[in-house]
This record gives C-alpha cells, sequence and structure tokens, in this order.
C-alpha cells in the first residue's frame, strides 16, 4: 500500500546529491518507497531476499538445552516475543521457559520487511512453526540412528527424545552437542493442530516481564556506549523551510562540542546531555517558511489535489450499476466523514545510539523496520549494507510511527564527524513535529436502501487517508468502492490499523444512519445484511454481553454499536456514553468483542485488544494535529490531548477461540470499532450525528 | 559545574553536574540509572517520575541542585533483597504493561499513592495516576494492579504484625 509508506526521505546529504545518479547506476540503490508493503504477505521473501531454508537460521539449541530462536520481526509491546516462544515450543516439545528470542539484529536474524500489517503472527508464526517441527523431526531422526530404532516409534518430549520401549532417552542437547541444525526444510513438514495445543493457546505472562516493573529493561534511548557523545538536532523553525543564515560562531568555542554541517543537516554533538541543549541553543540560524495552508482549508485541499492529474474517474460500470441501484432505493443517504492528522505518540521517542569502527557502522535504535534503517543507512553513507548492523532493543512501542530511520541517520551522520559513538533521542516537540502523522481524510459515502431494510446500493470514496479496509463486508448487488489518494500538507504514513479506522468510522456511522432512518433496530439492520458468519458471531457476542436491545439507556446516556473485519481479526464494539447539559461527553462503558482465529496466547490477545480500543478513544473524541503555515501548534502534551486514567470508561473484552481457524495478527484491527460505536452512542443520546474525527475535540460535542 | 553528593536508593552518590540540570537528565545520563524514562521533558506523561522523601515528583522539572539533601528513590529502589515490592509484584501479576516504557513512573506513582491511601477507592487511584500516561492504553490493568497491590500490602504488614 504506497499511501502508507513514507515518500519523503528526510536527509539527503551534499554528498548523495552529487553522487545520486551514480549510485542509482550502480545498482545499489535499495528503494525505500512505493510497494514495499506486500512484499511478505505470502510468507516469503522480497526482491533479492529470499527466506533462509535453514534450520540453523531460525532455531539453534545448545548442549544445555536451550533454544535460541531467530527473527527479524521486533518486539514493540505487541508480545510477540512471548507468543512467538510459546508456538515454538510447541513444536519442538520444550519447556517454554527454555526459549530465548534474538530479533530485529541485522547481523543475527534473517531479512524481515518489518514488523507491520499485523503480519507477525500469521506469517513469522507459521515460518518459526516449519522450522521448529523440522528441528523436531531431525532431532528424533538422529536419536533413531543412534539406537538403531524405528523413528515413528520415538517421543518427543519435554526437550528429551525418548524410548517408551528400551527406555533409553536422551536430551535435545545431548542429541545436538550445540551443533548447527544443518536440515533444510522442503515440502510442508506437519504442524500441531490448534485443537492439540499445551503450551500455545494458553495464557502466557510477557517474557522478561519483571525487567520491566525493576528499571532493567533497556530501551533504545538507554543504550549507553564508551565515549559516547550526546546528539542535539537543529531544526527548521517549519516545513519546507530553507535555511536563510546561520551562525554557530558561539557554540564553536564551547569545550567538548563538534558541530556538523553538511547542507541544511545541522547538529551538534557534545560530551554531555546538558552541554549537547546548550550548544544547540546557542546556534543563531534564521529559516525562510513559505505560507502554508491551516486546518481551516485541509479538506478543501485533499479533495482537490489529486496526486495524480485526473485523479478523478471516468464513469466505469460500476457506477453505473449503482446510479441505476440507487434509483430503485426507497431512502437514499449521501452523507461525508473527515478525520484529522493524528500523531502516534509513542511515549518513548525516536532514539538512536550509532558507533563507527572504521567503515562499519552499528546503530542501537527503535524502528519497526530494522533492516529497511541498515538499507538506509548505507545508501546515505554509501557503503554496502553489509558494513550496517541494525539492531533493535526492545522498545517504548510505535503504533505504526517508526518505519522510518531519520533519527538513526543523524546520529551516525553525527557520531561520524565526532569520531565517538553518538546517543540521539528526540524530544517530545521533535517527535511531534519531524515523524510522520496518521493520514487525514475525506471520505463520501452514498448509499441507498429498501423499505425493508435490504441495502441495494453503496459508493464509497476515500480521499487521502487510505484504502485498508475500503470494502464493506455487508452484501450490496451494486457497490463502488475507491481511493483517491491525494497530495498531503504534512509528512504521513503508517499509523495501527492504517485507514481502517477511518473507513469503519465512516461506513459504520451510515449504516447507524440509515438503520435510523428505516426506524429499524441497528444491529438488527447489520444482521439483515451479513453475510459472514465470523462477522456476525462477534456482533453477537459483544451484543450479548453488552446486554443489547435488553436495557434502556439512562437519561443523557446512548448505546452505540459497531463492527468490522480486516487483516484477519473481527470486532464488533458496544459503547455507553453519557452527554451532560453543558454537552461534554463521558465514554461510561466498552464492550468489545474478538476474533482473530486459533489464540496463541489468550493473556496478551486480552490485553492488545484492550489496549486498541482504550488508544481509540484518543482518535475518536479529541486527538487532532493543529497547524499552520508549516508548524504544528500542538507539539507538546500539554496541548495534544491523549487518552487518560480519567477518560477510562469501564471496558470488557470478549475472546473468541476459533482452533479450527488459522491465527490472524491481533495488534490493530482492535482499534477500528470504538469511533463509530461512540459517534453512533452520542447520536443516541442526543439526537446529534457527528461525523468528524474527532467528534469531542474541545470536550463538548457540536452540531 | 558542581559536586552533589546525592541520596540515592539508600545509596549516597557523587555527580558532578551543572545545578540547574534537571534530576533526570542527571540519573540517566551521568549516573546511568536509565530507569527513569524520558517521554516529555514538560512534566506531562510522568514517565520521570521518581520519589523525593517519599513524594511523586517529575524528575524532568526538577533542578538536580534542589535535592542535593533528599531522599531519591527510583524505580532500581525498590527491591529489597532481591523481592519485589508489592506495587512491582501487583504490576507483574496483572500484567499491567505492553511496551513497558511507562511502568517505572506508574510503579512509583502508585508506590506514593498507596501511602497515602493504603486501600484506594478507584476514584482515588484515577485521581492520584492521572498525570501519568500509557499510550499502549493499558490503564484498566493499571487500576487492577494498584488494587491488587493494596491487597498484597495489607497481606504484608498484617504477617509482619504477626
Amino acid at each position: 500500500m504506497p499511501v502508507n509508506e513514507i515518500r519523503e526521505r528526510v536527509h539527503w546529504f551534499e554528498l548523495d546529491r552529487r553522487d545520486f545518479l551514480k549510485l542509482c547506476g550502480g545498482g545499489l540503490l535499495v528503494v525505500l518507497g512505493g510497494g514495499t508493503g506486500l512484499s511478505q504477505e505470502a510468507g516469503h521473501g522480497f526482491r533479492e531476499h529470499e527466506l533462509p531454508k535453514e534450520v540453523s537460521a531460525w532455531v539453534h539449541i545448545d548442549e544445555d538445552g536451550r533454544v535460541t530462536i531467530f527473527t527479524g520481526k521486533v518486539e514493540i509491546g505487541q508480545n510477540i516475543r512471548t507468543s512467538l516462544a510459546q508456538l515454538v515450543a510447541e513444536e519442538l516439545r520444550v519447556p517454554f521457559d527454555s526459549i530465548t528470542a534474538v530479533m530485529g539484529d541485522t547481523d543475527l536474524t534473517p531479512w524481515d520487511m518489518g514488523t507491520f500489517g499485523s503480519r507477525s503472527t500469521p506469517t513469522m508464526g507459521p515460518q518459526l512453526r516449519t522450522m521448529a517441527s523440522t528441528a523436531r523431526q531431525m532431532l528424533v531422526e538422529t536419536a533413531a540412528q543412534r539406537w538403531k530404532a524405528d523413528p515413528a516409534t520415538l517421543v518427543a518430549a519435554d526437550g528429551r527424545v525418548t524410548n517408551p520401549k528400551s527406555r533409553q532417552s536422551l536430551t535435545y542437547g545431548e542429541i545436538t552437542h550445540g551443533e548447527k541444525l544443518t536440515q533444510t526444510v522442503s515440502g510442508d513438514p506437519p504442524l500441531t493442530p490448534a485443537i492439540d495445543w499445551k503450551i500455545a493457546g494458553k495464557p502466557h505472562f510477557k517474557v522478561d516481564g519483571r525487567d520491566f516493573v525493576t528499571g532493567k529493561h533497556q530501551y533504545p534511548s538507554d543504550i549507553v556506549r564508551q565515549e559516547m557523545m550526546f546528539g542535539k538536532m537543529l531544526r527548521p523553525s517549519g516545513f519546507n523551510a530553507t535555511l536563510a543564515s546561520l551562525d554557530t560562531s558561539a557554540v564553536e568555542k564551547l569545550p567538548g562540542v563538534k558541530v556538523v554541517r553538511d547542507g541544511e543537516f545541522v547538529g551538534v554533538a557534545a560530551d554531555d546531555a546538558f552541554i549537547a541543549e546548550q550548544a544547540l541553543a546557542a546556534i543563531q540560524a534564521k529559516w525562510d517558511v513559505p505560507a502554508q495552508i491551516s486546518n481551516k482549508e485541509l479538506f478543501d485541499y485533499l479533495r482537490n489535489n489529486p496526486e495524480r492529474e485526473n485523479g478523478r474517474p471516468q464513469p466505469s460500470s460500476e457506477s453505473e450499476s449503482v446510479s441505476q441501484a440507487m434509483a430503485s432505493a426507497d431512502v437514499k443517504l449521501d452523507q461525508q466523514y473527515t478525520v484529522q492528522y493524528i500523531a502516534h505518540a509513542p511515549l518513548e521517542p525516536r532514539a538512536a545510539v550509532a558507533e563507527w569502527n572504521g567503515d562499519n557502522l552499528t546503530v542501537w535504535t527503535g524502528t519497526q523496520r530494522p533492516f529497511a534503517v541498515r538499507d538506509e543507512l548505507a545508501e546515505t553513507f554509501r557503503i554496502s549494507p553489509t558494513k550496517v548492523r541494525v539492531i533493535m532493543p526492545d522498545m517504548g512501542s510505535a503504533y505504526g510511527g517508526k518505519h522510518t530511520g531519520e533519527c538513526a541517520v543523524e546520529a551516525a551522520r553525527l557520531a561520524k564527524a565526532a569520531g565517538k559513538p553518538v546517543k540521539l533521542v528526540w524530544t517530545r516537540e521533535e517527535e511531534f513535529t519531524w515523524a510522520y502523522l496518521r493520514p487525514a481524510g475525506w471520505i463520501e459515502i452514498r448509499s441507498g436502501v429498501r423499505r425493508d431494510g435490504t441495502l441495494v446500493a453503496w459508493e464509497h470514496h476515500n480521499y487521502n487517508s487510505g484504502p485498508s479496509a475500503i470494502d464493506t463486508p455487508y452484501s450490496v448487488a451494486a457497490k463502488l468502492t475507491e481511493f483517491h489518494p491525494t497530495k498531503s500538507p504534512l509528512r504521513q504514513g503508517s499509523y495501527r490499523g492504517l485507514a481502517a479506522t477511518a473507513n469503519h468510522f465512516a461506513r459504520e456511522s451510515h449504516m447507524d444512519e440509515l438503520a435510523h432512518a428505516l426506524n429499524m433496530d441497528p444491529l438488527e439492520f447489520r444482521m439483515k445484511n451479513l453475510n459472514d458468519p465470523r462477522l456476525c458471531a462477534v456482533f453477537q457476542a459483544a451484543a450479548e454481553k453488552f446486554g443489547w436491545g435488553k436495557t434502556k439507556p439512562a437519561a443523557g446516556h446512548g448505546f452505540g454499536i459497531a463492527g468490522g473485519v480486516e487483516k484477519g481479526g473481527y470486532v464488533a464494539t458496544c459503547a455507553e456514553v453519557e452527554v451532560n447539559s453543558a454537552k461534554k461527553v463521558r465514554l461510561r462503558r466498552v464492550v468489545q468483542a474478538w476474533e482473530s482465529g486459533a489464540i496463541v496466547n489468550p493473556n496478551g490477545l486480552r490485553n492488545q485488544t484492550m489496549g486498541a480500543a482504550v488508544q481509540a478513544i484518543g482518535g475518536a473524541l479529541f486527538e487532532a494535529i493543529e497547524f499552520r503555515d508549516g508548524r504544528i501548534l500542538n507539539p507538546h502534551f500539554a496541548q495534544y490531548r491523549v487518552p487518560r486514567f480519567s477518560d477510562m470508561p469501564e471496558v470488557e473484552i470478549v475472546l473468541i477461540d476459533r482452533k479450527d481457524l488459522p491465527s490472524a495478527g491481533a495488534g490493530e484491527t482492535g482499534i477500528v470499532g470504538l469511533a463509530p460505536a461512540v459517534g453512533n452512542a452520542i447520536f443516541a443520546a442526543t439526537g446529534m450525528r457527528l461525523r468528524e474525527m474527532p467528534m469531542a475535540a474541545g470536550g463538548e460535542v457540536k452540531s | 559545574m558542581n559536586d552533589f553528593l546525592l541520596r540515592i536508593n539508600g545509596s549516597e552518590m557523587r555527580v558532578r553536574a551543572p545545578g540547574d540540570e534537571s534530576l533526570l537528565s542527571v540519573l540517566r545520563n551521568r549516573l546511568h540509572l536509565t530507569g527513569t524514562k524520558y517521554g516529555c521533558g514538560e512534566g506531562q506523561c510522568a514517565a520521570c517520575t521518581v520519589l523525593i522523601d517519599g513524594q511523586p515528583q517529575r524528575s524532568c522539572l526538577t533542578q538536580v541542585s534542589s535535592v542535593a539533601h533528599a531522599r531519591i528513590t527510583t524505580i532500581e529502589g525498590l527491591e529489597s533483597s532481591g523481592a519485589l515490592s508489592p506495587v512491582q509484584q501487583a504490576f507483574l501479576e496483572e500484567e499491567a504493561f505492553q511496551c513497558g516504557y511507562c511502568t517505572p513512573g506508574m510503579v512509583l506513582a502508585a508506590t506514593a499513592l498507596l501511602r497515602e491511601h493504603p486501600h484506594p477507592s478507584e476514584p482515588e487511584i484515577v485521581k492520584g495516576m492521572d498525570g501519568n500516561v500509557c499510550r499502549c492504553g493499558t490503564y484498566p490493568r493499571i487500576v487492577a494492579a494498584v488494587k491488587r497491590a493494596a491487597e498484597l500490602q495489607s497481606k504484608g504488614d498484617a504477617s509482619h504484625a504477626g
């Protein structure tokens, strides 16, 4: 999905510009932009990156039976360090505690596109299970040879191979002696069905949980290297600014400070963090910032600035059939919805520690795409990717916001000039301003229904925010859904769930509006038009737990329901809101039902699903980036409000475990149901239909 | 630059720093006590919470010169003889975190809250913790963890008394 990849590079060093074409000609350029999102969907590599078939690349068993697994996926709070270990323990038949995962280290783990798109469970899960299953077979066969026994008669369990007849038994470590597992996978070895799982499918605590409550865990921003200096970057006073004048003379005199200028890249490195800050403050810079649009003009801009000219498509057969169907409808509706830019605001901002050793570069940094950052560094410094190592210590989250390598590039550039390792940690203001945002969007939906509640025509257009979950899960004979890429006034990119939140907000609000227009119960109207049994099941589960249709809301309260499917995850959300006489909104209760196939770790899944619903409260009610003339006007937590304890409703999560279905990813789609459920509940409470996210930016709802 | 003798987690630590440097920066960058986290630098997220003479304070807004004679407790100082504090234990048992970056600040804020209110009501928990941000959205689990910590603590007190 090109729209959700970051197309603009932040840094083009003088050096690069001159040599850029030469580089392209030399075939070294690794394309980071457009079209990269689809690569690993089928579970194999991308372009030159064939995933290794050797078991040893993925699984190692040492002499003591300790198992190490290797994956290029990264741990960012979604808890795959735990769930992937469960899956491997299950297939390998070893205790869960015997497994350690090495993750996201470009020198040690197989290449990986990145940790996004809810792909870890559906692709890395089977990948590692396949390797573990092959390793187990290999161990059994080796023991069988040693004992001259039939492998089919041997049992692998609890880290040992046993011959039940002869009572011979060897631990895995005794079989391998810590040697590499030389087997290569061919075909599809049998995997243990979820119905037989003993370790996977059961609740497990987060691996190394103790290190998180004692402060021992080292995040990227906690890394310390010998003789390490501290970096600070000079930022332009607005987007698209040009440097008019620069005076660093006051800073050059400071002891232990190195000033680095390379084109419009200006930064400092100092022996201590405090002096680095003072040095940055002492730089005199003037920037010319061109006039740029603000939130006020945003949606006009998105509608009128297609990414490509002639962006508006010619009438198609689909649009003709929608027009015909619309003519036969009893009730028609034509509505517009908007979503603002919002920030990921991971609590750990971008951070990197870069260390050069001759031509070799090592960078510890927080990123969802360590291999892409490695390539970005190699490209920037014109060295082979084999000379760059990126290490990703489990980081302070990302939510889709850390796909890029700006901070790593900056730290590496400073370190190169300083001749010592440099740590750079972005400030909160830098994170709000110079990272990238969830795209804003303008959505139009036109629909037609018959009086009996049958949906007959559906047309859904999304401008800029993205195509994820744009297709309706409801049955409708005539439909047209279209994503219109537009230019974006602000730097934008991936975000948890991508545009599925915006498209669900529009669609599920619209469905609610149709139900009310028909005087039908909103749940009944949805069920009438749904044929997907999995989606029906989550709707029913959420409704039952919530007591939908059983109780009447108190005065000033309202109930709302919404749901959908994306990336193999099915979600339905019920919400109760209270709107007081001052039009202040308070979310009282949320019930969310979730189904994503066979559950690997119910404890982790419950945590993810609840976290997604809670995070969604911000985008639904109050989060919005305010901007004008190339500046973010609210780049602080004091101005950009995120959900807090006092915003919490009572939250109940219902998990449906489908052991007969493959496990899908669960990090993202849990975020999509809340906003429309809340909007529908506000309508039920007040009669006000809100079609803008956020719906209560100042705390109150306004019609 | 001045020399300070700081009393951190029961130990005296000598450090050379400008008096107006933040305690957060001194802890993290000079003493390598990295359990205390930077989240915003302006007292809005409380990831940097430490206890100063038992009171929760934002170390990002605290100048090191102002705590030269105080007792400072960071997340590294809550275990006693290898045993987790009741709050740490409760956070672990409820798994009241995802990425865990806010956890040190949450644990210290909860520790201070339970000293003030050994048996806090839910509104008291919400009020006491509202300055702490968890961007992963684990608030409901954190509330449960604070309740559990109160139970663990009163059990511990009872067994000591017995």
